[in-house]
């Protein structure tokens, strides 16, 4: 629903700049546009891999394709801090995090054949009822839209940080909040595992992995918050330490 | 550059992490499809902010920013859901969403908990797990 | 204190010793003798006081209104005139003789509080009937006494007998009250009021439109609650309860508030000759009816107790025959010898161990085992069966004289037919009666075979109460006779010379006919054991009659009956006895007529009920029920698929919202 009335509510809001668009077409597409398209082939592919491959690691390995490929887009949309800390984060961190998450929970390496539980056709029906909806939605919405790449980067770090530090402050702060929130959380969720003994290294590696996302993200952002997550390193490889262990 | 293509990309990516999330039977799969649709968002509004800055001379470069904002909490999310998938991995077991079916109607006993260490912990770990 | 002040206090103070014991009956067991006794006795003193100061002059008369009650008012009325007066002074002298027996009687019972207190209660509401001047507030006392002969009657409600019989006087007296309760409340419609002195001014006026019909309804209460034909049938099975309840009220009091109610409003019954015909031809079946019921009964009590609803039916005799006087006589004068009777037969009860007359007569030396109650018994029996000079002869006598009058048209009070009714139904009940009544006497004091048991002295309280009665039943209509008319209407009381040797004539044949079957039959009484007795007789009185009570059933196979061959009733009733015993089958044409039809327009009910408004129900409950099957199967449990159907309706309706959007 919030799709759809975002969706509505633009395509008011664009009337006016389709004028511009005007002379450029679908059957006429530039340079960028191609490799956009490139790109997103295969960042769709490698996503339909991750969500169809029936071996687990190779589901986490497709996943880092499908981001990469999304920071190359990322890239091709001018947005080039958002394309770097997609690298850092995503890549770096939270495939990693989850490749420790499937030892942990000792997936099986190699096929396994019942990667996909019984829902699978009613996924696929409403995965594809969604996808028609929404592609006609957006298509039918900003088919003559017209992005200019042109002149000063819109994604430059100078410029995402100006507004980010002008503009975004306080939920940027708020977010540090939120952090320590998480940060917390899975301390408690791993502290019972500690009680029960045996799996307390695993609880240990995810918050490990929490903070060291957290501090990722801080760093990400100009270090603004690096004051507080500085102290967080010797955890990180403490307990990617011990979860790579187990 | 078309603004279709983005958002077209977007809405694909985001209905593969949908059948994903849906139809995967694994946990840490599901999570992996959920970063998918996040990132489809994230693309989505990279894509919008990158026009509206030069169409409408936006300036306050809202999408980018809440691009930073989704990134943070995706992975903070990552975070905590992997700390709860290895906890319930902990006490039953299994990893299989399908398995968890303790709100089912008149469900019985769950399968094998003999991975559970202490039998104390059990009742609290599961009333998280299920939470 | 004025009369009206001392009248008050009459019905007053057996309420506050009821209310006070049953408060202070488990708390303070030491009070509840003197809190039973004392204020029936003051009450008596006082209603004799009033009896005095009234002396059978101009009626008293005190009204007060506490509150307007719509169209017609009910006020709080005294009207005391000779009737009430001498009747309330009959009502204190046996419920105080009763309440000081059962202080003997009920000696170990432990439910004796309350007990006493609903004695005392009822003691009250009968003053209250009697002294009442308003057919409302008369109604109170009528409705309480109902509540509490059920209460009493189930004493002993550890036996079924008790419990039914207790059930069945309710439903038979409250069959009664309705058709009472209606015809009160039109009679009140047409006079304007409740009050007795203005509904009687409305009749001498002749401004009732309708006396037959209110009349006849006012029989059905009449009929019900003094045990008339054909609601009598609760009266014997009644005898459940315990001896001086019987005494107290199924012989001496509440039963006696019917033909007193008719006493009151007779002009009222006067306007209708229909009516005063159905009384007559009500006095002359019960009488005949009962009596022939009596000489067949093997239960003492239950003798008693048809013996009751027979002179009940000499009383509605004599007002069928527009006697009051002659019915109030006879009302007084029966009161005091069959509360004798009952008492007495409570110590027989006792002393036997056993209840039936048939046990009894195999049983030697009884009577000098309870000499007291043999020579008050002898002298209670005889004023039963009216032989002079006995007061139960100079009121049955007036009785007869009453319809003689009628017959010989001496009066155009009645009509004639009914006053043949009930001279002849007279004549035939006197000889019945003193047949059943030596009958009595023979079996239960000239028996022989085993010597009686000996059950220690009768107490002397007991006692002391049967002497104390024996005087009144000896004497009161000898000396009260002439004095009488003072008090009631002024008809003349005295015997005539043909009714006293027709009377008295056809007791003595009864009576010698039932020695002669007797002497005829007594020789098989030793060829034919019988007999059961109570297994404490160390007990007081009402655990032996409670015992003798439940063990008659299983001993001689009937409540009603033994089968005894020595028994003279069997002799002179022949092939009827079979019939009499069972009070002619009356209980059986009442299971048929209405019992058995109202449980099969239950069982019909309940099938409606249970199959067809239930299949209703049930076919209501099942479609729900099944939704909550397929919404159960539903609830897998499985979160993925809980999303898949969340996300497919959100497309759903996102497609939907699209397209109103667009427009398409």
């Amino acid at each position: 629903m919030t799709l759809a009335t975002t969706v509505g509510r633009l395509h008011l809001a664009t009337d006016s700049t389709t004028g511009a668009a005007e002379s450029h077409g679908f059957l006429s597409p530039t340079g960028v546009e191609i490799a956009f398209l490139l790109v997103g082939l295969v960042t769709l592919g490698a996503a339909v891999f991750t969500v169809t491959t029936r071996q687990l690691v190779h589901a986490a390995l497709w996943l880092v394709v499908a981001l990469g490929g999304l920071a190359v887009e990322y890239l091709l949309l001018t947005a080039e801090f958002i394309a770097w800390v997609q690298v850092l984060i995503y890549v770096g961190a939270v495939v990693v995090l989850i490749l420790f998450g499937l030892m942990l929970t000792r997936a099986p390496i190699g096929r396994s054949p019942d990667a996909d539980s019984g829902n699978r056709w009613a996924a696929v029906t409403v995965a594809v009822a969604a996808a028609a909806a929404l592609v006609w939605v957006v298509v039918d919405a900003f088919r003559t839209t017209w992005i200019d790449l042109d002149g000063p980067a819109a994604g430059s770090t100078a410029v995402t940080g100006a507004s980010l530090f002008q503009n975004w402050v306080l939920p940027f702060e708020a977010l540090s909040v939120l952090l320590l929130a998480a940060l917390v959380g899975a301390i408690v969720l791993s502290r019972k595992a500690k009680a029960d003994r045996a799996a307390g290294t695993g609880g240990t590696a995810a918050t490990g992995r929490v903070a060291g996302t957290g501090r990722a993200a801080g760093t990400g952002g100009t270090a603004a918050t690096g004051g507080t997550t500085e102290t967080d390193p010797p955890a990180d490889p403490n307990g990617a330490d011990k979860g790579g262990v187990r | 550059m078309h603004l279709a293509y983005p958002a077209v990309l977007s809405v694909l990516l985001f209905c593969t992490g949908l059948y994903g999330v849906l139809a995967r039977r694994n946990a840490i799969l599901v999570l992996m499809s959920v970063e998918l649709m996040l990132n489809a968002v994230n693309l989505n509004l990279v894509a919008f902010d990158v026009w509206l800055s030069k169409a409408a001379e936006e300036t306050l470069h809202s999408g980018q920013a809440l691009t930073l904002f989704t990134i943070a909490i995706a992975a903070a999310e990552i975070g905590i859901g992997l700390a709860i998938v290895l906890a319930v991995h902990r006490n039953r077991g299994t990893s299989d969403i399908d398995k968890l079916r303790d709100t089912a109607e008149g469900h019985e006993p769950d399968g094998p908990d003999t991975d559970a260490p202490a039998a104390a912990g059990t009742a609290a770990e599961k009333a998280e797990a299920t939470a | 204190m004025t009369t009206t002040t001392l009248a008050v206090l009459v019905p007053l103070l057996p309420l506050v010793g009821a209310a006070a014991g049953l408060l202070l009956g488990r708390t303070a067991p030491g009070f509840v003798r003197p809190l039973a006794v004392l204020p029936t006795l003051a009450a008596l003193v006082l209603a004799v006081v009033v009896a005095a100061r009234q002396g059978g002059g101009r009626a008293v008369d005190a009204v007060t209104e506490l509150t307007p009650t719509g169209s017609v008012p009910i006020e709080l009325a005294l009207h005391i005139d000779g009737f009430a007066a001498l009747v309330a002074v009959l009502v204190g002298t046996v419920a105080t003789c009763v309440q000081i027996y059962s202080t003997g009687y009920l000696r170990d019972d432990p439910r004796y509080p309350s007990y006493a207190a609903l004695v005392s209660l009822f003691t009250s509401a009968m003053f209250l009937v009697v002294y009442s001047g308003d057919l409302m507030v008369l109604l109170v006392g009528w409705e309480i006494m109902g509540i509490c002969s059920y209460f009493l009657v189930g004493h002993y409600w550890e036996t079924p007998e008790a419990r039914a019989a207790s059930l069945k006087a309710f439903l038979v007296t409250k069959l009664g009250d309705v058709p009472f309760l209606i015809g009160l409340l039109a009679l009140a419609t047409e006079a304007g009021s409740f009050r007795i002195t203005k509904i009687l001014g409305a009749v001498a006026n002749g401004s009732l439109d309708h006396p037959t019909l209110i009349a006849l309804l006012l029989l059905a209460g009449v009929a019900g609650k003094s045990a008339q034909f054909p609601l009598h049938t609760w009266l014997p099975d009644a005898m459940a309860g315990p001896t001086p309840v019987s005494a107290l009220i199924h012989a001496a009091t509440m039963v006696a508030a019917g033909v007193y109610f008719v006493a009151r409003l007779l002009p009222l019954f006067q306007a209708s000759h229909a009516a005063m015909v159905v009384l007559a031809v009500m006095a002359a079946v019960t009488m005949v009816g009962s009596a022939l019921a009596a000489l067949a009964q093997d239960d003492i009590k239950r003798v008693l107790a048809y013996s009751t609803i027979g002179q009940l039916g000499y009383m509605t005799g004599a007002l069928a025959a527009g006697d009051r006087g002659a019915a109030v006589f006879h009302l007084i004068s029966h009161g005091a010898f069959k509360a004798l009777l009952f008492l007495a037969a409570g110590v027989l009860i006792h002393a036997a161990g056993t209840n039936s007359l048939a046990a009894m007569s195999r049983m030697r030396g009884l009577r000098d085992r309870v000499p007291d109650a043999y020579w008050t018994m002898t002298v209670a029996l005889l004023a039963l069966a009216a032989i002079p000079p006995f007061s139960g002869f100079f009121s049955k006598e007036s009785v007869l004289v009453a319809a003689e009058h009628v017959v010989t048209g001496h009066t155009e009070h009645a009509p004639g037919a009914a006053g043949w009714t009930v001279l002849v139904a007279g004549l035939i009940t006197a000889l019945l009666t003193a047949a059943y009544a030596t009958r009595l006497w023979l079996l239960a004091f000239r028996g022989r075979g085993a010597e009686a048991p000996d059950h220690g002295r009768q107490p002397v309280v007991m006692n002391a109460v049967l002497w104390a009665l024996a005087i009144p039943s000896l004497a009161l209509g000898g000396l009260a006779f002439r004095l009488l008319p003072d008090w009631f209407d002024g008809q003349d009381l005295t015997p005539t010379l043909t009714t006293s040797v027709l009377g008295t004539g056809v007791a003595l044949v009864g009576g010698i006919v039932t020695y002669a079957a007797w002497r005829h039959t007594t020789a098989l009484a030793d060829r034919t054991p019988l007999g059961a007795v109570a297994a404490h007789p160390e007990g007081d009185a009402a655990l032996v009659e409670a015992e003798a009570i439940a063990s008659h059933k299983p001993a001689y196979g009937d409540i009603a009956y033994a089968p005894d061959p020595s028994d003279p009733g069997r002799l002179l009733l022949g092939p009827l006895h079979r019939h009499a015993a069972v009070g002619f089958h009356l209980d059986a044409v009442y299971t048929t007529l209405f019992v058995r039809p109202v449980q099969a327009g239950a069982s019909l009910v309940r099938f409606l009920d249970r199959e067809v408004v239930d299949a209703y129900v049930r076919g209501a409950g099942t479609l729900p029920r099944w939704l909550g099957t397929a919404v159960r199967r539903a609830q897998t449990g499985n979160v993925q698929t809980y999303v898949s159907a969340l996300l497919a309706g959100t497309v759903v309706l996102t497609v939907a919202a699209v397209l109103v959007a667009t427009g398409a």
